[in-house]
C-alpha cells in the first residue's frame, strides 16, 4: 500500500525565518531575507512580534529591531535595501519627534498631532492590500482546482494575436541580451541608414509577404544596427499598412503585409 | 416567408437550444458571453440565458463532473473543483504558486486603485513595484490605461481580461470590497 499523499496546501509563509533565494524573473536572482514584500510588510511583523498595538507603537523598540534588521539585509539585496532604508530614515524621524519636550508656548487647547499618526495611516491602509493580496492568491488556488479543455484546432485557434509594443520590446531585449555573449571584433563599418534599414525592411516584407521580426533583428551586426532595425519596426508599423501578428504570448512575431489593396506603394 | 416577422420567436426547442448552448460554450476558447451565442444563433439574448440557467440545472442535478461557470462576463465548462485530484493525477500537474508575494500585491493595489501610476503604487506599497509590474505585463494581469494627466503624465496601470480569467472572476465587482479587508486588519 503507498501512502496517502498529503494535501498540499499553499499559504503563503509570510515570514519565512530563514534567508532564501527567490528568482522574481529569469534574468535576475535576488535575495531576501524572510518573505518580507517591503519595509511597511517588515514594520508590520515585528509590530506584531512585540504583540504591540498599532495605534502605540513602541517606536523606540520597533526602530531598534527594525535598524538591526535592515543590517542584515542591507548586505544582500541593495535594490530592495534602499526602500527599506527610506523607512528607517522615516523611523527615526518619529522617533527624535516624540523625544522632543511640547512646545509650552503651544496653546493648551491645541493637541499635538501625534508624530506616528502617518505611519499608522499607512500602515492600515497597506494592511488592506496585503489581506487582498492573500484573497487573490486563494483566488488561483482555487483557479488552480478547475480545469477547461485544450484547444481546438480550428482557423481561429491559428488567429493572429495583436502584438503589442511591449512584446516587440520584450524579442528586442532578448536579443540584446544575445548579442552581450557574442563577443565580436569591433570593426569600423558603414553604418547602415534608418531610411536604408525601412526600405530594405519594407523589400522584404513585400518580397516574402511574412517576415519574422525575431529573425531579422538577428541579422544584425552590431548593437547600433540593431536599435535602427527596431525603430524602423515601429515606423513601419505606424506608417505602413502591414500587421504585426503573434500565435502565442511570447510567441514569434511576424511582421505582414496587408494585401487588400491600398498599400501606398 | 414574410410570416416570420411578427413571431420572431425561436425556432428550436428549450431542449435543443439547450443542446447546442452547451456545444458551444464547449468548444470556445474563452468564456463565451450570452450576447455572442445569440448572435451566432440568431435568438434573442434571453432565450440564451435561460438555456444557460437550464443547463447549470442539469449540471447540478446529474452531479456531472463538469461545471458551468460565469467568468469574465461569458460562460465556461470546467471541470468541479472537488474533482481536482483525481484531474491532477491524470494531467500529471501540481498546483504552484505562480506569483511572488510582491507580485500578487502590486496586483491587488492595481486591482483596487485602477487605473493607478506607479508613483501611487509606490505610496501604498512602500516600495519599487518594477520587476512586479514587469511580471504582471508579462503575464497580461494588467494592462496600460494611458497617461495620467498630471506632473510628469505617468503610465496608469488597471487589470485585464485575463485577470478576470484567470482569478476566475465574473466582473470586477465581484472583489469583494477593499474595506471589508478591514476588519482581519490589527
Amino acid at each position: 500500500m503507498e501512502p496517502k499523499q498529503e494535501l498540499e496546501q499553499f499559504v503563503f509563509d509570510f515570514h519565512k525565518e530563514t534567508a532564501e533565494i527567490v528568482a522574481e524573473s529569469r534574468d535576475e536572482l535576488k535575495i531576501k531575507l524572510g518573505e518580507f514584500a517591503g519595509p511597511l510588510d517588515l514594520l508590520l511583523f515585528l509590530i506584531r512580534q512585540e504583540q504591540a498595538n498599532i495605534f502605540d507603537i513602541p517606536i523606540s523598540r520597533i526602530t531598534d529591531e527594525y535598524l538591526q534588521y535592515i543590517r542584515l539585509m542591507k548586505s544582500l539585496d541593495i535594490a530592495v535595501a534602499a526602500d527599506f532604508l527610506v523607512m528607517a530614515a522615516t523611523l527615526i524621524e518619529i522617533k527624535s519627534k516624540m523625544l522632543l519636550p511640547r512646545d509650552p508656548m503651544a496653546p493648551p487647547e491645541e493637541e499635538m498631532e501625534d508624530p506616528r499618526k502617518e505611519l499608522v495611516d499607512r500602515l492600515l491602509e497597506y494592511e488592506k492590500f496585503k489581506a487582498a493580496a492573500q484573497m487573490l492568491h486563494e483566488k488561483t488556488t482555487i483557479e488552480q482546482a478547475v480545469f477547461q479543455r485544450g484547444k481546438i484546432e480550428s482557423d481561429e485557434a491559428n488567429a493572429e494575436i495583436n502584438a503589442t509594443v511591449f512584446d516587440i520590446i520584450t524579442v528586442f531585449q532578448k536579443i540584446l541580451v544575445r548579442h552581450r555573449d557574442e563577443i565580436k571584433m569591433e570593426i569600423a563599418r558603414e553604418e547602415i541608414s534608418l531610411s536604408d534599414m525601412i526600405k530594405t525592411l519594407k523589400r522584404r516584407i513585400f518580397e516574402e509577404m511574412e517576415v519574422d521580426i525575431l529573425k531579422f533583428f538577428e541579422e544584425m551586426q552590431s548593437k547600433r544596427e540593431l536599435v535602427t532595425a527596431f525603430i524602423a519596426v515601429l515606423e513601419i508599423v505606424r506608417t505602413e499598412s502591414v500587421k504585426l501578428t503573434q500565435k502565442s504570448t511570447f510567441g514569434e512575431i511576424i511582421i505582414k503585409a496587408v494585401t487588400n489593396g491600398n498599400s501606398s506603394h | 416567408m414574410e410570416t416570420a416577422a411578427t413571431e420572431k420567436k425561436s425556432a428550436r426547442s428549450m431542449g435543443e437550444l439547450v443542446a447546442v448552448v452547451e456545444a458551444l460554450i464547449f468548444v470556445a476558447d474563452e468564456p463565451i458571453t450570452s450576447k455572442l451565442i445569440a448572435e451566432v444563433l440568431e435568438e434573442d439574448k434571453d432565450s440564451i440565458d435561460a438555456a444557460v440557467a437550464e443547463l447549470e440545472k442539469e449540471y447540478e442535478a446529474r452531479e456531472s463532473g463538469l461545471q458551468i461557470r460565469e467568468i469574465a462576463a461569458g460562460w465556461q465548462i470546467a471541470t468541479r473543483t472537488e474533482l481536482h485530484e483525481d484531474v491532477r493525477k491524470f494531467l500529471k500537474t501540481r498546483p504552484s504558486a505562480k506569483l511572488s508575494l510582491a507580485s500578487l500585491e502590486t496586483l491587488a493595489v492595481i486591482a483596487y486603485k485602477q487605473p493607478v501610476t506607479v508613483p501611487e503604487i509606490l505610496e501604498i506599497r512602500g516600495v519599487q513595484s518594477a520587476s512586479a509590474i514587469k511580471t504582471l505585463l508579462e503575464k497580461r494581469l494588467i494592462v496600460t490605461k494611458g497617461h495620467k494627466e498630471t506632473v510628469g503624465r505617468p503610465m496608469q496601470y488597471g487589470t485585464s481580461k485575463e485577470f478576470l480569467i484567470q482569478f476566475g472572476l465574473k466582473d470586477l465587482t465581484e472583489l469583494p470590497s477593499i474595506e471589508d479587508f478591514e476588519d482581519l486588519a490589527s
